[in-house]
């Protein structure tokens, strides 16, 4: 009788449920990983060779847009700070905004498009392909051999890439500001080093992209591991592994950056 | 891709990121190695600091001679303590005078030692005498609107006095 009122409130409940299922899954996914890391520490060989795919391979990527980032800080800044007559603190500007914020989300969000979407896509194929089951069937712990690895190294290799990306990001502001219009260059340091902080800016950072790489790496594990053994099911799990990825990092910005600064 | 060439690769990206790391916290943050037997503390006591914060350079005729290390509110007189940490290549003598100035109009605000004419130094622990404190422009034109008004008042009353 009141089912016009009934089938919405039941379809918010079991998207609810279902929300609350994955979350648990996932944290169940991430403990069992924790689990079987002993192995992966032991033959680091495997997570040297996952640095190499996932971190490695993303430095161009990370180079050229930490470049450009910074570059265009450096116009957009020295634009309205000229207005007020404040166009030598471009310096602390673009390394506040990179240091604290740019650098840690754009490159998290680039090493979840780059190499987040690979490893989903490579797992979740090696699924749809009866691999994991085969190692299973030999005895090999499919998660220490095949999610650990990619796991440590998307952790070990995200602090890095986005320290990178602040650096070069700098170089771009240090391009535009000094090479090309012409600021003071001891004037772009020494703003820059007298109003950035190690343990408030640097290292707030770099726990940051800790966080994020925690975040993108688990995420991609779990969408190849959870995917639908298809075609299909491996497209969208890659799909899933990049639009979470995306929406998770924006998300946790925002609470770590309320309880940082 | 052969083993010993993955292994050069990922060396090599390390060796970036704790390159980066490094330059980050010594070129683009201020972490100066600096031992504490360099350095030397003095205190002074203002009666109002505006917004001077932590870490505000302290100056002498424009040079950056040492750091504000801590501030805080002294209970019993109601006045700010400052300790001022300096570096020991700069010793001042005994009446050195300190006032706290804004750099620019709006810029932050630093304390400004002035070097007075006493043969002996200052040591580790010393207290300036000589302060004056920082301007505050609200006090500044609440001042500014008191003496204004006074004078309108005073201008009123010379025309009352003439009109009658």
């Amino acid at each position: 009788m009141f089912d016009f009122l009934v089938t919405p409130i039941r379809n918010l409940g079991h998207t609810m449920i279902n929300a609350i299922w994955r979350l648990g899954s996932i944290s169940h996914f991430l403990f069992s990983i924790l689990i079987y890391s002993g192995q992966c520490l032991t033959r680091f060989s495997l997570v040297i060779r996952e640095i190499y795919f996932a971190g490695v391979q993303s430095l161009i990527i990370i180079i050229v847009s930490g470049l450009f980032v910074g570059m265009v800080l450096g116009l957009q800044g020295y634009n309205t700070l000229a207005r007020f007559g404040s166009s030598e603190a471009l310096g602390a500007l673009v390394a506040l905004s990179l240091l604290r914020e740019l650098g840690p989300v754009l490159a998290a969000l680039l090493f979840a498009s780059r190499s987040g979407s690979a490893i989903t896509a490579e797992i979740g194929l090696m699924k749809t392909t009866e691999q994991l089951d085969a190692m299973s069937v030999m005895a090999v712990n499919p998660i220490a051999r095949v999610v650990a690895p990619r796991f440590w190294a998307g952790v070990l290799s995200m602090p890095v890439l986005a320290a990178l990306f602040n650096v070069m990001g700098i170089f771009g502001g240090y391009l535009i500001g000094v090479v090309m219009i012409g600021l003071d260059e001891g004037t772009y340091w020494s703003q820059m080093h007298n109003s950035v902080d190690l343990h408030f800016d640097v290292i707030n950072g770099l726990i940051k992209s800790l966080v994020f790489g925690i975040a993108v790496t688990l995420i991609a594990v779990y969408e190849g591991y959870d995917a639908t053994p298809t075609a299909a099911g491996v497209s969208a799990a890659t799909t899933r592994t990049v639009v979470t990825s995306a929406l998770v990092i924006l998300a946790l910005d925002f609470i770590l950056t309320a309880f940082m600064f | 891709m052969k083993r010993s060439t993955i292994d050069l690769w990922v060396g090599i990206f390390v060796a970036i990121g704790i390159a980066c790391i490094t330059f980050l916290s010594l070129k683009v943050a201020n972490l100066t190695p600096q031992s504490s037997d360099s350095t030397y503390s003095l205190y002074a006591e203002f009666d109002n600091i505006g917004g001077l914060k932590i870490k505000a350079p302290v100056k002498s005729s424009g040079v950056v001679v040492g750091r504000v290390s801590n501030i805080e509110l002294d209970t019993k007189r109601y006045v700010a303590h400052v300790t001022l940490t300096l570096d020991s290549r700069y010793q001042f003598s005994r009446d050195t005078s300190a006032e706290i100035l804004t750099a620019g109009l709006l810029g932050e605000q630093y304390v400004g030692l002035t070097q007075g004419g006493d043969p002996d130094n200052l040591k580790q622990g010393d207290r300036i005498a000589l302060t004056s404190s920082a301007l505050v422009l609200e006090q500044l034109i609440s001042k500014f609107m008191l003496s204004f008004g006074e004078k309108s008042d005073t201008h009123s009353g010379q025309n009352a006095s003439a009109a009658k």
